[in-house]
């Protein structure tokens, strides 16, 4: 079984698996709004690979990383819809 | 601030998915120093990502243990912005890697073809390959009620994936045609491996139906998406969902290798029998070079690794790699985009920038429809809309630019153009 670790998402505490990603963690958590469009919509993860741009969150204060790429670590801050 | 790696070795591979592996294992067995860059946490690419290997089918243990042993060495979650003659500019983190490579091999997969309709902007309405991405990645899909409609060959894995994965798929539709798909069925009478595969998968959702000639044309929801609505021969009925994968096809990620100045001809990188671009020193092999499949890329990816490497290429593995070729071309005549029919004016195209399908005239180029409305000026430049424009307007894809990639640290690095003088 994979060890589970501690990631603070908007402030709340989330117990995550390690390994998945940081997309996977917020999904998982029924987090689906990533960030919001120009015109102020919603978004979440569409292609899953870094392609689209649009699960990118702040993750430990750095503006734009891409939610699909970045794996999961102790005592990661991840901030969405920024 | 940035801090800076410089590398020096014989072979840079960009890309670590199987044509990237194979390159990379070919290269390195025969003595040459090989680095991957890709920007993924695991290599394997999107077919072979994976949380933990024993996951993995054992075609794809055994070439990435034989990477292992190769000595090869990767690095991951690294994003490459720019690659003039023999260097590549990439980003790590907070890093800034340079790598020095006379021979180069450009391995850089596909992405999918994302066409808009209404409410596909919503929350939870990713890709068909996209959703299988993120649940590799770790989403559950436990009990959800998943939609997908897709095209082609990628359909029916994705399909048997979220099924095992413990999705409720309430439509698998495919928007190619029943006769063109039988067409291509009796063509596969020479290939009865892929057959039975395709009943092996096809039996892990066997208690859904497989919509061929079906697409969708719209999702709607509150703040993420709550049902879809699909059409069939004239029917259009709706269906209450949590996820919808909804794609088009693949596209080659070419822009690497455009940047790179090689010849790119109908979205595919031009290569010769050696997987040898049109530029000097520079290789392709996989999607780039044409959508093919893992063994494809498997093939082209030893072919390129081992004439970059200065080693002979043995015939059987061109003869294979040409048998694939021909495959290929067949999945792509029985699966390959009819014509696209355009959205409702008010759906947003480019979703970096939210423009709507009203904001373009078909008139224009793509380089036009960039500076009228910003479509394809977002983070993802281009690469989800440019797509999109193309098989709604036919715009060729606009020129390619340095940093490919717009990351934190790419604005505050030079590209390698402008660094010269500092090098």
């Amino acid at each position: 079984m994979a060890r589970i670790l501690s990631i603070l998402v908007d402030g709340r505490l989330l117990e995550v698996s390690e390994g998945i990603t940081v997309a996977a963690a917020l999904l998982n958590a029924g987090e689906d709004a990533f960030r919001d469009s120009v015109s102020g919509r919603p978004r979440g993860p569409v292609c899953g690979m870094g392609i689209c741009f649009e699960c990118r969150v702040t993750i430990d204060g750095v503006r734009g990383r891409r939610a699909c790429l970045e794996r999961v670590s102790p005592g990661m801050r991840v901030i969405t819809r920024e | 601030m940035s801090r800076l790696r410089d590398v020096s070795v014989d072979v840079a591979v960009i890309g670590g998915g199987p044509a990237g592996i194979a390159a990379a294992t070919r290269g390195s067995e025969a003595g040459k120093r090989v680095l991957v860059l890709d920007e993924a946490p695991h290599l394997g690419g999107q077919i072979w990502r994976h949380l933990s290997r024993e996951s993995l089918p054992a075609k794809a243990r055994t070439w990435l243990e034989r990477f292992d042993r190769s000595g090869a060495e990767g690095l991951t979650e690294t994003s490459v912005v720019d690659l003039q003659d023999s260097r590549v500019l990439a980003v790590r983190w907070n890093e800034e890697v340079r790598v020095r490579a006379p021979h180069v091999i450009i391995a850089t997969g596909a992405r999918e073809l994302l066409l808009p309709f209404p409410g596909w902007t919503l929350p939870n309405v990713m890709g068909v390959g996209g959703l299988q991405a993120l649940v590799k990645s770790g989403a559950s899909v436990v009990g959800k009620r998943v939609a997908l409609a897709g095209a082609g060959p990628l359909v029916l894995p994705v399909a048997a994936a979220l099924a095992r994965a413990g999705a409720r798929l309430v439509v698998v539709a495919d928007r190619t045609s029943a006769s063109r798909v039988l067409r291509f069925a009796a063509s596969l009478a020479g290939r009865p491996g892929e057959l039975w595969e395709g009943v092996r998968y096809r039996a892990q959702f066997a208690g859904t139906r497989y919509r061929w000639g079906t697409r969708v044309i719209s999702a709607a929801g509150e703040s993420r998406v709550q049902e879809a609505t699909f059409t069939a021969g004239g029917r259009t009925w709706t269906e209450p969902v949590d996820l919808l994968g909804a794609a088009a096809g693949l596209v080659p990620n070419t822009e690497l290798a455009r940047l790179a100045g090689c010849e790119v001809r109908g979205g595919v990188v031009m290569v010769d029998a050696l997987q040898q671009s049109s530029r000097a020193g520079v290789w392709c092999a996989g999607e780039p070079a044409g959508v093919g499949g893992v063994d494809l890329a498997l093939l082209e990816g030893e072919i390129a690794g081992l004439d970059a490497a200065g080693q002979p290429v043995p015939q059987s593995l061109q003869k294979a790699r040409d048998a694939g070729r021909a495959h290929a071309r067949r999945l792509d005549l029985a699966f390959g985009l009819d014509a696209v029919e355009l959205p409702p004016p008010e759906t947003i195209v480019c979703r970096c920038e939210d423009v709507p399908c009203s904001a373009f005239d078909k008139s224009w180029t793509m380089r036009q429809a960039k500076l009228y409305t910003r479509a394809g000026m977002g983070p993802c430049q281009g690469r989800v809309c440019g797509a999109a424009l193309h098989a709604m307007f036919g715009w060729a894809p606009d020129s390619v630019r340095a940093p490919l990639v717009p990351t934190p640290v790419a604005s505050l690095i030079s590209t390698l153009e402008s660094s010269d003088a500092t090098t």
